[in-house]
């Protein structure tokens, strides 16, 4: 008991990592549970930002500054980490175009079937399988 | 505009959760008796209102599940998370040399003040390359999937013309060459303040977007033609392709590059860095333009 | 100070992520969303990022919500078309639940 204590020592420094997991576990329990599908979406993006959440987190380092080099200063204890910054660029631009990937294929799904929850859509899709069949 | 017109009838989302869905048996496809069924695939055991019972006890059976996988998925990000080096600890093993190495050496070797901007567009460049193939190849997949011919005839009625509207007429020619004017400070100062080519590009996207809007589809689809659109994009692409082989054949390896760094600050400075931001910019300018106009009107 | 508004802009974030999970208007969630895709940008701030910053608040917030109400408005057209082609109309969908 008093290891795995030991253990979570860190976790009130680190709040906003745990904010970041739970914005994670909201967007996964949307694509869960939510029965509409621009839901699932909308829950892809929030797990997206929880993930970026965490990985800017952990570059930041307290007291220092953004690293924009100014009157020559190159000293790396004035600065943060400038890694993560660069990695969650990438990634912000890549959930857009997922995102519209997926509001184009949740445009289609709409056209065809007339409705947008899963169960429906379930149900409409085995009897079309079903009807293709026979 | 109202899309979800009734929600008095709708379950709450426990009463879902815990009932694992709607219920939809009464929506299911069953023959209807008179129906003449082929012999060999009419098999009883399997039929469709037993087929609806199933996915409804198997919709609660997931719901238990994922509920349970979320709560142990999030004690054990918890866990991990309290397990981490505490936030903005100087001595964290993510502050390695590689990041010492872009702070400290970035400016004289990337020649960029800004070391984020330094550190995708000259020592990560390949991936800035690959990501703008990624967007490329969203708008192809977009462009598979809502491509449709414009209607012929529209209703007069539907279209609402907001250029009529003399404070939206007005303000927006205004504010779209100021939007504009910022989008371009924003992409070509990249390497010398925060931003760059994929801020700076989807800044700018909100010009046209506006122009669209206001001016209508037709209209808009009239200036910025599908032709322009991807003439830019090839060019932009292929300029950033040729631009880092080039850098790649004379600059790589630790061999000195032809393109001098300049001084770190002026405009024109950084080697590659500020034609490699302009070619994103208008990469992603032109996606989200075209992400506007495909889902608005299904072409450009 | 600043670990005071840090903390009200993070509950701010959660409590933006659930409401958009539990609003059952599509239009509402769409909206509130775009909340969380401003207050993100904040946070990137707070953080030292300012690139991220621009970024989430032109294309987190922007772009984003643009394309989600687009989508809606498609759906909406999709709703009044009556020359629409649904392979599955009759038995299997009704129209009525369409939402």
């Amino acid at each position: 008991m008093q290891e795995l204590l030991n253990h979570l020592n860190n976790l009130p420094f680190n709040y906003e990592e745990a904010v970041a997991v739970i914005l994670f576990a909201i967007g996964l329990s949307m694509l869960l549970f939510c029965r509409n599908l621009l839901k699932k979406v909308i829950g892809l993006d929030v797990m997206d930002a929880g993930i970026f959440l965490l990985l800017a987190d952990r570059g930041y380092i307290t007291g220092r500054t953004v690293p924009i080099i100014v009157d020559g200063v190159t000293e790396m204890e004035y600065y943060i980490n400038p890694i993560p910054a660069g990695l969650v660029l990438t990634g912000i631009v890549v959930s857009v175009s997922v995102t519209a990937l997926m509001l184009s294929l949740t445009v289609r799904i709409y056209k065809t079937y007339r409705t947008l929850e899963i169960d429906k859509l379930y149900i409409m899709m085995t009897n079309w399988r079903k009807g293709e069949r026979e | 505009m109202n899309t979800q017109p009734n929600h008095a009838n709708d379950p709450s989302l426990l009463e879902l959760w815990y009932n694992g869905g709607l219920d939809l048996t009464d929506h299911l496809y069953i023959p209807v008796e008179d129906e003449p069924q082929p012999a060999e695939k009419y098999r009883p055991k399997h039929n469709d209102a037993v087929f609806a019972r199933h996915l409804y006890r198997y919709a609660r059976v997931f719901n238990v599940a994922g509920t349970v996988l979320c709560i142990l998925f999030s004690l054990l990000m918890i866990l991990t998370v309290a397990n981490l080096p505490a936030y903005g600890d100087p001595d964290a093993p993510t502050v390695n040399e590689v990041a010492e190495r872009y702070v400290e050496q970035g400016t004289a070797e990337t020649g960029a003040v800004n070391t984020v901007a330094g550190m995708i567009l000259d020592y990560r460049a390949f991936d800035t390359l690959g990501e703008s193939f990624v967007l490329f190849t969203a708008v192809a997949a977009v462009t598979i999937l809502m491509e449709r011919k414009p209607k012929k005839k529209v209703r007069r009625a539907e279209v609402i013309s907001y250029a009529e509207d003399d404070i939206v007429r007005v303000v927006s020619r205004f504010v779209i060459p100021i939007v504009l004017v910022f989008g371009v400070y924003i992409l070509l100062n990249g390497h010398l303040s925060p931003g760059g080519g994929f801020s700076g590009g989807a800044i700018m996207a909100a010009a046209p977007i506006l122009y669209a809007m206001v001016w209508g589809d037709e209209q808009a689809s009239r200036v910025f033609t599908a032709r322009r659109i991807r003439t830019v994009v090839v060019c932009a692409l292929g300029f950033y392709c040729a631009a880092k082989s080039y850098s790649f054949f004379t600059g790589a390896n630790h061999l000195p590059s032809i393109i001098s760094t300049g001084t770190p600050g002026n405009i024109f400075s950084a080697g590659l860095i500020m034609p490699l931001n302009v070619a994103v910019g208008l990469v992603v300018c032109c996606t989200m333009y075209s992400f506007y106009m495909y889902f608005r009107r299904g072409s450009i | 100070m600043i670990t005071a508004f840090r903390l009200i802009l993070l509950a701010g974030l959660v409590i933006c992520a659930i409401a958009t999970a539990l609003t059952k208007n599509l239009m509402r969630s769409v909206i509130i969303y775009t909340v969380y895709g401003l207050l993100m940008s904040v946070v990137w701030l707070l953080l030292e990022s300012p690139d991220l910053a621009i970024t989430e608040a032109a294309v987190g917030a922007g772009i984003t919500g643009i394309l989600f109400f687009l989508t809606l408005r498609r759906i909406h057209q999709i709703d009044k078309d009556p020359d629409h082609y649904a392979h599955l109309d009759g038995e299997g969908g009704d129209d009525e639940h369409t939402a």
